[in-house]
């Protein structure tokens, strides 16, 4: 039994949900008792969806226990069928109903519907929402793809391929595959089937006509990425296409099945971010510590366009999904770190505490916990908010994705000569560091903290329990002399907490009982870089 | 819009017809035999636990503790936003499959984690565990872990338990269940003791602090409000107990209280200039203050809402409003906008109808008017759809795609999550009703 405050991940059924309301045609008729029904408003709140989730909630009560919650399954599945028609069914049980053991999968079938019934085992006590996801894509792709299905001969034809892996509520999956749908057609490919995201059942039949699979999001895609491999023979392009780098590797993957020309369609400029990143406005992003985690994806993919295409220094990189643990501790190897694999955000709170980066590269919830320690942040992972859904066209994929990703990862950082000049005049009345990069609005504590939905709170009065930021405890056995803590002031805030823990650390391994300005300057020539 | 509501149908319907229950308490208002649809199916609306959302707020030195599994922690962050807080009070405990294997590993799991909990929180007071609907099909007894722990935290801190879960409550019953809770810790009071108020329901702090003066000026005291701000601040409860609701959806508290020797004052609730004057005067008469005094003191404040009315009023009379249930407060809300904002009320849904409570409000709404109990959301928006509402009051679930559709909608949630009554709020309540529409008319595109 675990105490969450709060977690990355949902159940496992709502992975489905969001498989099934990213399709067309597709109904989910879920076992579970009152108030599961929250799950519609992901959908319709947070990702603005304008059309309620397709799944039908059995809805029992604690009277219908010692009765007939099955005959309530049965009743709403034909209901559910009768009023939507749609083109196949998917049945599953919330982690309620699962304690019921009604096999909604038997009490579909013994209906007999006239379409395709798909039942979906999905332990609700073991796995989570990605992991939902990915197995209810690859039981709809198992049961509804045509094994008799090859690709058409190739000659005197553009090559056809499926992009697999995008959900509703999926973090810029949008624009992701608007993005690497063009870019794939510029290198003579047609998409043939989106899948999830925009499919209907009827659309999955055709699967294996493609030449090929592209797998966007590992997270959802992979599963039923392997499967198609190995029944239909297709191959799959495996790389998340998210930086420039990632990009062009991804051109060259297509090519490679293809037979394209990757160097030539390459060869002009593609994106702005290799440029912007040349010019030497951002030589002061060079070896910014920053520390990344998100879902394993977007943790790794950012940790390359951070060190290889902003400069950055990588300080810390983790991931929330156990299921992709081994890949994200193999990218962290390659920057000489240890990846931290862990689902409590408290863990993640506590390593960014301990790191004191400079930039953190995270979901909604490290936005949270760098604004309590007051570090730059950008959100470039799934768990989502609806500010990840943005009107304007915003992908994180491809040579659009790329530029998206300069602005993105650059933007919460202090710029430039601005940066100089804080270094220069700290006690300057208007321009400290207090006050805030200055094309950034001024953010307080209660006017920064919005919510995840758009739920309030009745009473704003602050607590307690609001303001407490974690502060990695002082070391009790060193004192700061006061000049020494008036000069530490004067670093300017955004490496302060580290200056002071290299210099405590100095101050420890040297057995010094105190810190006086020669100390700090001690200590910051040895830690320099 | 000159859509009348659609004429009840009601045998074509799932749901049965039934008298509202008769009323008890032969008070003057003539008794309306009014049908009420009742409907069971897929229902749209929150369990529960969510009322831990404000709860937590409130209760300043409470931790709540939920013990369920990992949609219930989805929930509650997805419904509550939780990330604004710091630390919130409130959590889950994840029954994992391990917990599953046997019962009494998960008591010893839950053991373990309220002690971890209060070696880090020490600012915590009291603790409720609060029932999910996994933890209740597995029967766990969170009461009697409640009682082990409460054995052995106690006096530092008193652990409680209540269940939130969605077999059991709808949204705002999870309060009922807590504030029951409650009840059963509040000190006896003697059968000699003077008369004395308590109101009954969460409520915003400036609130219950209006209420309060409002109170004093009459004369009314001594007055306690369930639940206080610090859990352990626990009034006692006696025969000489007078009970005055300012929330709906209190059913199981007032019998809990009534079953201790409390007696209920009948009063419409406190919302709109009308509501909150004969809430008072209610209070007031069953304390015996003179009329002319009552007049006295509550003639400003209602006259000061009334004028605030006036312009909401003047959007939003005439026009047609359908309620989803969502909070039990539809049938007291729907009588104030009808009554002071010239509102027709086509459907009134709640998720549950208590009569004798709602006696008053109920007697007041048009004889036209629907009122529907419980929820098929497929049918009930089949009939919203039929007679299009100028006004949709939905969840969160429903309103974009309400939206989408053509229909102006107003979130439920915010109804709970505002401060909405007393005089100096009915118009803040009238403009909750008011900004949709208004909105709709600005925007050109």
């Amino acid at each position: 039994m675990q105490l969450a405050m709060w977690t990355y991940e949902g159940p496992p059924h709502v992975g489905a949900l969001r498989v099934a309301t990213g399709m067309r045609g597709l109904h989910y008729v879920l076992h579970a008792p009152q108030g599961d029904t929250y799950a519609d408003l992901l959908f319709t709140m947070i990702e603005r969806r304008n059309a309620r989730p397709p799944v039908t909630y059995t809805t029992f009560q604690a009277r219908d226990l010692g009765g007939d919650t099955a005959g309530l399954f049965k009743q709403a599945a034909h209901d559910a069928y009768a009023r939507f028609k749609p083109e196949a069914i998917i049945v599953g049980a919330s982690c309620t109903a699962e304690l019921l053991q009604d096999d909604p999968g038997g009490l579909a079938r013994a209906l007999d519907l006239p379409v395709p019934v798909i039942p979906l085992d999905l332990p609700s006590y073991q796995k989570k929402e990605s992991w939902g996801a990915s197995e209810t894509f690859l039981a709809l792709v198992r049961a509804l793809a045509d094994r008799s299905l090859t690709p058409p001969p190739r000659e005197g034809r553009r090559l056809t391929c499926n992009l697999l892996g995008p959900t509703a509520l999926g973090f810029r999956h949008r624009d992701d595959v608007a993005e690497i749908t063009r870019l794939l057609s510029e290198l003579g490919v047609d998409v043939a089937i989106t899948a999830p995201m925009g499919a209907s059942p009827r659309d999955l039949v055709r699967l294996g006509a493609a030449d090929f699979n592209v797998v966007l999001y590992p997270e959802t895609g992979e599963a039923a990425a392997r499967w198609l491999e190995k029944t239909f023979s297709q191959p799959a392009v495996r790389i998340p296409p998210i930086g420039h780098g990632a990009t062009c590797d991804f051109v060259r993957a297509v090519a490679a099945i293809t037979g394209a020309d990757a160097d030539a369609f390459l060869a002009g400029p593609r994106a702005r971010l290799p440029w912007y990143s040349r010019s030497v406005d951002s030589t002061y992003l060079t070896g910014k510590r920053v520390f990344v985690y998100g879902d394993a994806t977007h943790a790794i993919a950012m940790a390359r366009v951070a060190v290889e295409e902003l400069g950055f220094e990588l300080v810390g990189l983790g991931a929330y999904n156990r299921e992709f643990a081994r890949e994200v501790r193999v990218a962290a190897e390659r920057y000489g770190l240890t990846a931290l694999i862990t689902d409590d955000h408290m863990d993640v709170e506590a390593a960014i505490a301990e790191l004191q980066p400079e930039l953190v590269l995270g979901t909604q919830m490290e936005r949270h916990i760098a604004k309590r320690l007051r570090i730059p942040c950008a959100v470039i992972s799934a768990p989502v908010h609806v500010q990840d859904f943005p009107a304007r066209y915003s992908p994180v994929m491809g040579f659009e994705g790329a530029n998206v990703l300069f602005d993105t990862l650059v933007h919460p950082l202090v710029m430039g000569l601005e940066e100089h000049l804080l270094a220069m005049f700290r006690d300057d009345f208007e321009f400290h560091d207090g006050a805030g990069p200055s094309h950034l609005a001024a953010l307080t504590p209660s006017t920064a903290a919005h919510a995840a939905a758009p739920a309030h709170t009745p009473d704003a009065a602050p607590v307690a329990d609001d303001a407490a930021p974690h502060a990695p405890p002082a070391n009790d056995a060193i004192v700061w002399t006061a000049p020494a803590e008036k000069e530490l002031a004067k670093i300017p805030f955004f490496v302060r907490g580290k200056a002071r823990r290299n210099t405590e650390r100095y101050a420890a391994e040297r057995g010094l009982a105190s810190i006086d300005v020669e100390t700090l300057y001690d200590a910051k020539a040895h830690f320099a870089r | 819009m000159e859509v009348a509501a659609a004429p009840l149908s009601l045998e074509s319907q799932a749901g049965s017809v039934a008298e509202a229950p008769a009323r008890d308490d032969g008070c003057a208002v003539a008794p309306a035999a009014r049908p009420v649809l009742r409907e069971r199916g897929q229902r749209e609306v929150f369990c529960g636990l969510t009322g831990i959302i404000w709860l937590h707020r409130k209760i300043q030195d409470a931790f709540f503790i939920i013990v369920g599994s990992r949609t219930c922690a989805h929930l509650m962050q997805s419904a509550a936003g939780v990330m604004a807080f710091a630390e919130p009070r409130f959590a889950t405990a994840i029954i994992e499959d391990r917990d599953l294997a046997g019962l009494a590993d998960a008591n010893d799991e839950l053991d373990k984690v309220v002690d971890r909990l209060l070696a880090r929180r020490p600012d915590v007071k009291a603790v409720f565990l609060v029932g999910s609907c996994p933890s209740e099909v597995i029967k766990l007894d969170l009461s009697r872990a409640a009682q082990r722990l409460s054995a052995r935290h106690m006096p530092n801190v008193r652990v409680l338990a209540y269940s939130g879960s969605g077999i059991e409550t709808t949204f705002t019953q999870g309060e009922d269940a807590c504030l029951t809770a409650l009840v059963r810790d509040m000190p006896v009071a003697p059968a000699d003791a003077p008369p004395s108020l308590l109101v009954l329901g969460a409520l915003p702090d400036v609130v219950e602090d209006q209420f309060k003066r409002t109170f004093d000026a009459l004369g009314i005291g001594p007055v306690a409000f369930l639940p206080a701000r610090r859990a352990r601040d626990l009034p006692a409860v006696g025969p000489n107990t007078r009970l005055l609701l300012a929330q709906p959806f209190l059913a199981d508290t007032v019998r809990a209280l009534e079953d201790r020797g409390a007696t209920r004052i009948d009063a419409l609730f406190p919302f709109g200039a009308e509501g909150t004057s004969a809430w008072f005067e209610a209070a007031a008469a069953e304390f015996g203050i003179a009329p002319a005094h009552v007049e006295t003191v509550l003639a400003p404040g209602r006259d000061r809402a009334r004028r605030a009315l006036e312009p909401a009023r003047r959007q939003l009379e005439g026009k047609s409003i359908f309620f989803f249930p969502d909070s039990q407060l539809e049938p007291p809300l729907a009588r104030f906008l009808s009554r002071e904002l010239g509102m027709r009320p086509i459907e009134v849904g709640t998720p549950y109808l208590h009569g004798t409570h709602l006696a008053r409000d109920l007697a007041l709404l048009p004889a036209e008017t629907r009122l529907s109990e419980g929820q098929d959301v497929e049918r009930q928006l089949d009939r919203c759809r039929a007679a299009a509402p100028d006004l949709v009051v939905c969840g969160l679930g429903l309103a974009n795609p309400l939206e989408a559709e053509g229909l102006t909608t107003k979130w439920a949630i915010e109804l709970v999550f505002s401060p909405i009554h007393g005089f100096e709020q009915a118009a803040d309540l009238a403009g909750l009703f008011a900004r949709p529409l208004a909105r709709r008319g600005l925007l050109k595109v």
